[in-house]
Formats: structure tokens, C-alpha cells, sequence
């Protein structure tokens, strides 16, 4: 048990025992190390199971959705960037400002098991961070590994290390921002010729299983009934033999959350079949801010998104496709 | 303009046109009445205003077999509902260069701002249209094979 899980247990005790909230929402012990996830708990008893690792990379704002339902009041523990995403789902009045306790906590980078099983290493017992490094415990003695080889894709380009929205924060350590650039990918693929961004695609989007994952994590992803859940919509399944309801998913989700999306990175977490999504989101983030002016969704909780606002001014939609071709 | 491929010269595209019930639709039927002609391949939809037409409408249309995908709405500022075609412009410039990004043809999708007064300039647009699709050939990318016709 490290300080500031034991820091965090302590503030939810408190919460819970001076009856400031009703429950709280944050990571329950897995089956291994490496499994955490997301959980309510309702006592101060129940807080034995709580836990926060390096693994615990889930975003908990979307589970306020149904949580902030119940009575009284929820709190709920954010890294900095998923902060970014309560706030959006204030703006869009998802969850109900007054019955939320937001509790900012620090975050280092947090690892993706997909990334540490690809370099070989399993049976992780433990991990902990030394500098640059990831130190596994594993059943088999301990292995080491470079950090930005094991760690989300997303926390390599952290968006910003401040908290959007919280009423207090957990923060034992300073908190290192990684400041890649995140639309560096996303200008390579712009460069390509049209028939090699199609290949990339094809080969991409053609993996996917549709398995709903990406919709039903995302906090952007609201609707109470969802358009791919209706059977007769034709796209509701995988087809073996055309693309089309790939690209049909993937295009109308991309647009749905576009100038929503607050590039939590979740979507590109939890796809099992390891499909680039955050490539898809970045590209409208990337042509609403050179579009429209720089905007990070989530940043406010009030105000409109860009494809709810205008400019008499804008960009011409042919003048736009070119432009993204010269770039 | 691009040249006209001589292979394709025997393609006929389908071409789907969304008119705006006050400006565009009007505009084809001056050029109607006008005597103007513009090709038979362009199958209008009239819609109350540019930006009723969501996403899935261009995605549906290509999955069922159009080769290009036209939008037409009142002039920036002329919208009937005063403010939709400035919604439309954003939505298209970003679903445009999106379907540009996944590599599908940009010039399958076009966007143009046609008045009731401009007959002539809607007869223009469609024969261009027409011609810059047909050049590029039938469209691969994006349809749906199960849906499309013989
Ligand atoms: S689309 Fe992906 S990155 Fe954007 S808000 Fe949804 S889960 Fe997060
Ligand atoms: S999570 Fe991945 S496999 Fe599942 S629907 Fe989304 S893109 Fe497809």
C-alpha cells in the first residue's frame, strides 16, 4: 500500500464517516496488480478493497451519469485529465453539479497492460516507478522498463496537469507533465497520399469487432439510447465481408463527440483490438483549432462547443478540405 | 478542372443532391424553367434547410451507391431560419476533411451556396459536379455492397 492510496482511503473515510457524501467513487482490488477497477463504495468498512495503483487509468466521470442519480451527495476521484471530462458532462448536463465532491488526485502516468505484455513481462506482482523506469514485480523476479514504453499512449501527451473542476485535491508529489505533441501522428497520416491514408485505415477500422467499448466509455458518449443499438439500423453488428459499418461507427461517433471529445484517451484504452481511435478524435480537434481557434473541450463548464457555435467569417468547407492537404 | 478520363467516358455516376426547400431547390427549378438543363444522373432531396442534412445522410447515400454527395443551401446569411447554413458550413468543412483523412476521394463531396436566383449558377455547379465525379470513377471507398444495385 503506497502513501497516497493510504492518503486517499483516509479522505474518503472522512467523507463518507462525517456523512459529507453518501458514497464514493474510485478503484476496487482486482483479481492481480494489474486489474483494478472502477467501483462505489458505500461504508467505511468497504474502503478495504480500495485501491490506487499505476494501473488505475480508468476515467471515473461517466459512472456519475447513473451514480449522481442516486440521493445525496457522490464524490469521486479524477486524475487531471479526466476532470477535463466531469466538466463537460456538467456543461452538457449530464451529471448534476450540486450532488458531485470532485476530488483531484495526483497521477504519474499511469501503464497500459497491453503495452507491458507486448515487451513480454507478466505475472506482475507490483509495480512501483523509479525515474524513468517501471519496476515489475513479477512471479518471476523483477523486470524493468523503459516508462514511455509501458505507459498509456494518452500520458504521453498529458494535456495539462491542472485540475479542471475539484472541491479538493490529493497531491503528495509534484506532478511531471509530459508535453509530446499529440497531433504529430496525426500530421504525419494527413501527409500521406489518399490511397495510403485509405490502406491505413482499411487496415485499422477492418480489426474492429464492434464491441461497443469505445461507445460505452466514453464520457462523450451520453445518449440514452444509442443509434448502432437499434436493430434495424442495419449497422448494428459486424459485417464479415464489407467495410462499411466500420467506417459508418467510426465516422458518425468521431463527429458525434467532435468539439466534445476532451481527449481522455479512454476510447484508445479499452479497444481489445488495439485500434488507433485517439488518431480519429485528434483529427477534428485538430481542424476545429486551426478552423475556429484553440479549443479544449471540458475546460469550462458553461459556453458552447464549437459545431454549436458560428463565425460569419468561417472557412469555406472546400477551402477547408485543401487546406488540411497543404499542411 | 480535371480532365475527363476516356475510360470512364461510358461511367455514369450517381450523383445525390441536397437542395435547401428555399434557395437551392427553388434554384433547380429555375434553371428548369429557364430551359437550362443539368444531368439526369443528379437525384435532388429536398431538405427544409442545409443543415438538416446530418452526416449519416452523406454516409447512407454513398453506402447506397452515390458516387458523389452535393450539398446546395441559401447563401451564408440568407438562411431562411437566419443561422443554419453557418451550422452546415462548419459541420461539412469538418466531415469533409475528415472522410479526406480516412482516405476516402475528397472530390466526391462538395458544398455550394446556390440562391432562388441563381438558375444558371445551380445548372453550372451540377454539370461541373457531374463531370469531376464522373473523372474519378465509380466510388469503392465508402459503399456497401450488399445494398448496391446491379
Ligand atoms: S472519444 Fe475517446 S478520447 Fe474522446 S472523450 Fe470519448 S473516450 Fe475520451
Ligand atoms: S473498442 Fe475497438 S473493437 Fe470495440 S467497437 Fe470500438 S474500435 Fe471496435
Amino acid at each position: 500500500m503506497n502513501a497516497l492510496e493510504n492518503a486517499m482511503i483516509e479522505k474518503a473515510r472522512d467523507l463518507l464517516e462525517k456523512g459529507v457524501v453518501k458514497r464514493v467513487v474510485g478503484w476496487e482490488r482486482g483479481e492481480f496488480a494489474y486489474d483494478p477497477s472502477p467501483a462505489t463504495f458505500e461504508s467505511a468498512q468497504s474502503l478495504e478493497s480500495f485501491v490506487y495503483n499505476d494501473f488505475c487509468g480508468a476515467n471515473l466521470s461517466k459512472y456519475l451519469i447513473k451514480v449522481s442519480k442516486n440521493e445525496g451527495k457522490t464524490a469521486v476521484f479524477l486524475k487531471p485529465c479526466d476532470t477535463y471530462s466531469l466538466n463537460q458532462l456538467i456543461k452538457e448536463h449530464r451529471v448534476d453539479r450540486e450532488k458531485i465532491y470532485a476530488i483531484g488526485i495526483e497521477c504519474q502516468q499511469k501503464l497500459d497492460h497491453f503495452a507491458i505484455e507486448k515487451i513480454g513481462i507478466d505475472g506482475i506482482r507490483e509495480e512501483k516507478y523509479d525515474g524513468d523506469e517501471a519496476v515489475f514485480h513479477c512471479v518471476d523476479g523483477e523486470k524493468r522498463a523503459k516508462k514511455e514504453d509501458v505507459v498509456l499512449l494518452r500520458c504521453l501527451t498529458c494535456k495539462s496537469k491542472k485540475f479542471a473542476i475539484a472541491e479538493d485535491t490529493v497531491v503528495l508529489h509534484e506532478m511531471t507533465e509530459s508535453c509530446g505533441d499529440r497531433f504529430e501522428e496525426v500530421r504525419k497520416l494527413s501527409g500521406m497520399t489518399a490511397d495510403e491514408r485509405f490502406a491505413f485505415w482499411q487496415n485499422e477500422l477492418s480489426r474492429c469487432i464492434r464491441c461497443n467499448a469505445c461507445r460505452n466509455v466514453c464520457p462523450a458518449c451520453t445518449c440514452i439510447k444509442c443509434v448502432f443499438d437499434n436493430p434495424k439500423s442495419g449497422v448494428a453488428a459486424k459485417a464479415n465481408d464489407v467495410p462499411f459499418e466500420e467506417q459508418l461507427f467510426h465516422i458518425i461517433r468521431a463527429f458525434h463527440v467532435s468539439g466534445r471529445c476532451t481527449d481522455c484517451g479512454e476510447c484508445s484504452r479499452v479497444c481489445p483490438e488495439r485500434i488507433p481511435l485517439h488518431l480519429l478524435n485528434r483529427k477534428f480537434i485538430l481542424d476545429i483549432n486551426e478552423n475556429y481557434g484553440e479549443y479544449q473541450a471540458g475546460e469550462e463548464s458553461e459556453g458552447k462547443t464549437p459545431l454549436t457555435s458560428y463565425q460569419v467569417t468561417d472557412v469555406e468547407p472546400g477551402d477547408a478540405v485543401r487546406k488540411g492537404e497543404d499542411r | 478542372m480535371q480532365e475527363v478520363n476516356t475510360e470512364n467516358e461510358k461511367f455514369v455516376p450517381n450523383i445525390v443532391a441536397f437542395c435547401c426547400n428555399w434557395c437551392s431547390y427553388a434554384g433547380a427549378d429555375l434553371a428548369g424553367s429557364s430551359r437550362l438543363s443539368y444531368p439526369a444522373n443528379v437525384k435532388i432531396v429536398r431538405v427544409p434547410c442545409s443543415c438538416r442534412v446530418n452526416p449519416t445522410f452523406v454516409l447512407k447515400a454513398f453506402q447506397r451507391g452515390a458516387d458523389g454527395v452535393i450539398l446546395c443551401g441559401c447563401h451564408p446569411g440568407d438562411c431562411h431560419y437566419v443561422t443554419g447554413n453557418y451550422y452546415t458550413r462548419r459541420r461539412m468543412a469538418l466531415l469533409f476533411s475528415f472522410l479526406d483523412y480516412l482516405g476516402i476521394e475528397k472530390e466526391r463531396t462538395r458544398v455550394e451556396w446556390v440562391s432562388a436566383a441563381e438558375g444558371a449558377k445551380f445548372s453550372a455547379v451540377m454539370n461541373d459536379f457531374v463531370r469531376q465525379v464522373t473523372a474519378l470513377g465509380e466510388n469503392k471507398r465508402i459503399s456497401d455492397l450488399r445494398v448496391k444495385e446491379e
